[in-house]
């Protein structure tokens, strides 16, 4: 991904200087970012994880659902009875578990970036026109948010989905009800403390209506806390989803989930362990990875964190992440 | 204080009535209990039968107060399965999860606090760097999966721990670990953070320059200071274990909790319980909300209560 970018960067001379100046931006971003280790693993991580999730079926050695009923419970390929054919084994009706985790990946993907996109699509409105007008509309708007922060979110969610009947449909809709409030609370405090900078005023003082000076002046500044926000959220939901479809109360046979998978080879425990194992070391892996690359950019998008760990590499103290 | 404590305790009647509300719209508008509760052959006279027996047929304003009459008598129901009071079914499931969430949430919290305080005093090292990067993998772990691990190695393969059920004081342990973990994870991170930035302060250096022991300076002084943002994370984090996420744990563990019962309800389509469930959870998240503030104001003098 690194490379692709930089590429880019070179093949596209004359496209305009806001798109150079986009690109310099993330191209120093990339070079920071390999100065944390851990941070760059992280992002290497999540990028492995899109390619796997958008190109499955050019990866997977077999038909994830195709039972061959005779090679049932195949331990993986280095265990005493393992084959090549099936490098991770198989599960109890035969199916290839490497091909199985592999499209796992994309229903992770697709309820993470949908939560994602429209939790923080309303969240982050919801907290910019509350925290822009303030006054009673705020007043109004942040008893809400710290009225269902105070709810039993994932009992409510096992309740809501036990009585509309479980699909992806309702996941999402489900965990994007759960969602949207750290993005409000994030991008309100964020417009506060932008209210008082001079250029939001001398937008005012020119006249620029509200929704200008909301979406023009305010809100692009509401980048980097809000990325940072959705990142975490996006590991964040990946466990949920992951937790719903365990209980049965997420995705539905044949469909395939990560935790579906553990659902349904924890019957085999004792003596099937790979069936459990392999998806859950995908989830437990793209989280890593996922809140690695959060961990780096929450320092790196906040300037007095930045701070901290510039003069932390000046040498008063070591880094870490 | 005094009127502090009244808008809190107001604060927290808003919350349960928020999740009543919502519990009820969910579970009579969008499910429908004579659909999962009567077999596919019923007829519609059964169903309206049925109906009228649960009171279903009255229109949903009135169904509405009924509703909050009855929670107002302790009497949230009777459990479609097992036809008992639903809360009292609830009750006497509750203290297997108070007994769980206890244990493992206060082996989080001791273990949080000392990994985090170790890697703060000296960063950068290979202990920092090694609690940082487990406590990135105890956030990332799914609960319920750590847990079949653990019955996996210590349950089935060492056998040192009985795999499921609740005999004996041995069967907590592998189930408060697989709770604990994304608690330790997270609130060793804060812990370790905050008190980075606490011993950078100059205060620290008087106490060292006076001549107090290492001991005295970081245990009382700077430890108390940087607890003030751990508490309240790990204030969240115990609520969010008992506000659904000891589900997964009891389910996995067979502990026969109210989040084990939360489960089943839902197999069995019990709606009743489920509610009964749903709002005692709410009403024990809203206390625990309030005595945080109060600890926290014990912790930090700093924060004024009320403001």
């Amino acid at each position: 991904m690194a490379g692709a970018v930089l590429v880019q960067d070179q093949a596209a001379p004359g496209t305009g200087q806001k798109r150079r100046s986009v690109l310099r931006v993330l191209g120093s971003g990339l070079r920071e970012l390999w100065g944390d280790k851990a941070g760059f693993f992280g992002l290497l991580i999540v990028a492995m994880f899109v390619f796997v999730a958008l190109f499955a079926p050019m990866l997977t050695p077999h038909n994830p659902s195709a039972q061959v009923l005779a090679d049932r419970l195949t331990p993986p390929v280095w265990e005493h009875g393992g084959s090549m054919s099936h490098i991770l084994g198989t599960d109890q009706l035969g199916r290839d578990i490497l091909s199985r985790v592999i499209y796992g990946s994309r229903l992770s993907l697709l309820v993470g970036v949908s939560v994602v996109v429209i939790a923080g699509a309303v969240g982050t409105t919801v907290g910019l026109v509350s925290g822009y007008f303030g006054g009673r509309v705020d007043g109004l708007i942040m008893r809400v948010v710290d009225t269902q922060g105070a709810f039993p979110g994932l009992l409510l969610a096992l309740l809501i989905l036990a009585a509309v009947g479980p699909s992806v449909r309702t996941v999402i809709l489900v965990l994007c009800l759960d969602g949207w409030l750290m993005y409000a609370r994030v991008a309100r405090g964020t417009v506060l403390s932008l209210r008082q900078t001079a250029y939001v005023e001398a937008a005012e003082i020119i006249g620029c209506r509200p929704r200008r000076v909301m979406f023009r002046h305010v809100a692009p500044n509401l980048t980097s806390p809000v990325l940072t926000v959705a990142v975490l959220e996006f590991a964040r939901i990946i466990l949920a989803e992951a937790v719903l479809s365990f209980l049965g109360l997420g995705v539905q046979p044949p469909q395939m989930s990560w935790g579906l998978e553990i659902a349904e080879g924890q019957d085999f425990v004792y003596s099937a362990w790979w069936l459990v194992t392999f998806p859950g070391i995908a989830i437990a892996v793209t989280v890593l990875g996922v809140n690695m690359f959060a961990s780096w950019l929450r320092v790196a998008a906040d300037p007095q964190e930045r701070e901290k760990r510039f003069a932390a590499s000046a040498g008063t103290f070591g880094g870490g992440i | 204080m005094g009127r502090y404590i009244f808008r809190r305790i107001g604060q927290g009647l808003i919350v349960i009535f928020g999740v009543v509300s919502v519990v009820f719209v969910v579970t009579r508008i969008v499910g429908d209990p004579a659909k999962v509760m009567l077999p596919l052959t019923a007829t519609d006279a059964q169903r309206a039968a049925f109906d009228h027996q649960l009171g279903l047929d009255k229109p949903l304003f009135v169904q509405y107060g009924d509703f909050w009459n009855g929670i107002f008598h302790g009497n949230f129901g009777e459990s479609y399965v097992r036809k008992q009071s639903a809360l009292h079914v609830a009750l006497t499931y509750l203290p297997a999860t108070l007994e769980l969430v206890f244990v493992g949430m206060a082996f989080a919290g001791l273990l949080a606090v000392t990994i985090g305080v170790l890697a703060a005093l000296r960063p950068g090292r290979l202990l920092d760097r090694a609690v940082t990067f487990f406590s990135l993998i105890g956030l990332s772990l799914p609960q319920f999966w750590l847990g079949l691990l653990l019955i996996i190695l210590f349950g089935v393969k060492l056998g040192w721990f009985p795999v499921s059920g609740r005999q004996g004081a041995s069967a907590i342990v592998l189930p408060a670990i697989a709770l604990a973990a994304p608690t330790v994870g997270r609130t060793a991170m804060v812990v370790r953070s905050s008190m980075i930035d606490e011993l950078n302060k100059q205060y620290v250096l008087t106490a060292e320059a006076k001549g107090l022991g290492a001991w005295r300076r970081i245990g009382v002084h700077t430890l108390r200071n940087a607890l003030a943002p751990a508490v309240t994370l790990f204030g969240w984090d115990v609520v969010r274990a008992l506000a659904g996420f000891d589900v997964v744990v009891e389910v996995v563990f067979g502990w026969t909790g109210i989040g084990h019962l939360a489960y089943d309800s839902i197999l069995g389509q019990d709606f009743t319980q489920l509610q009964a469930i749903v709002i005692l959870v709410a009403i024990i998240v809203v206390v625990i909300n309030i005595a945080m503030d109060f600890i926290y104001k014990l912790i930090d003098p700093r924060v004024k209560v009320g403001a």
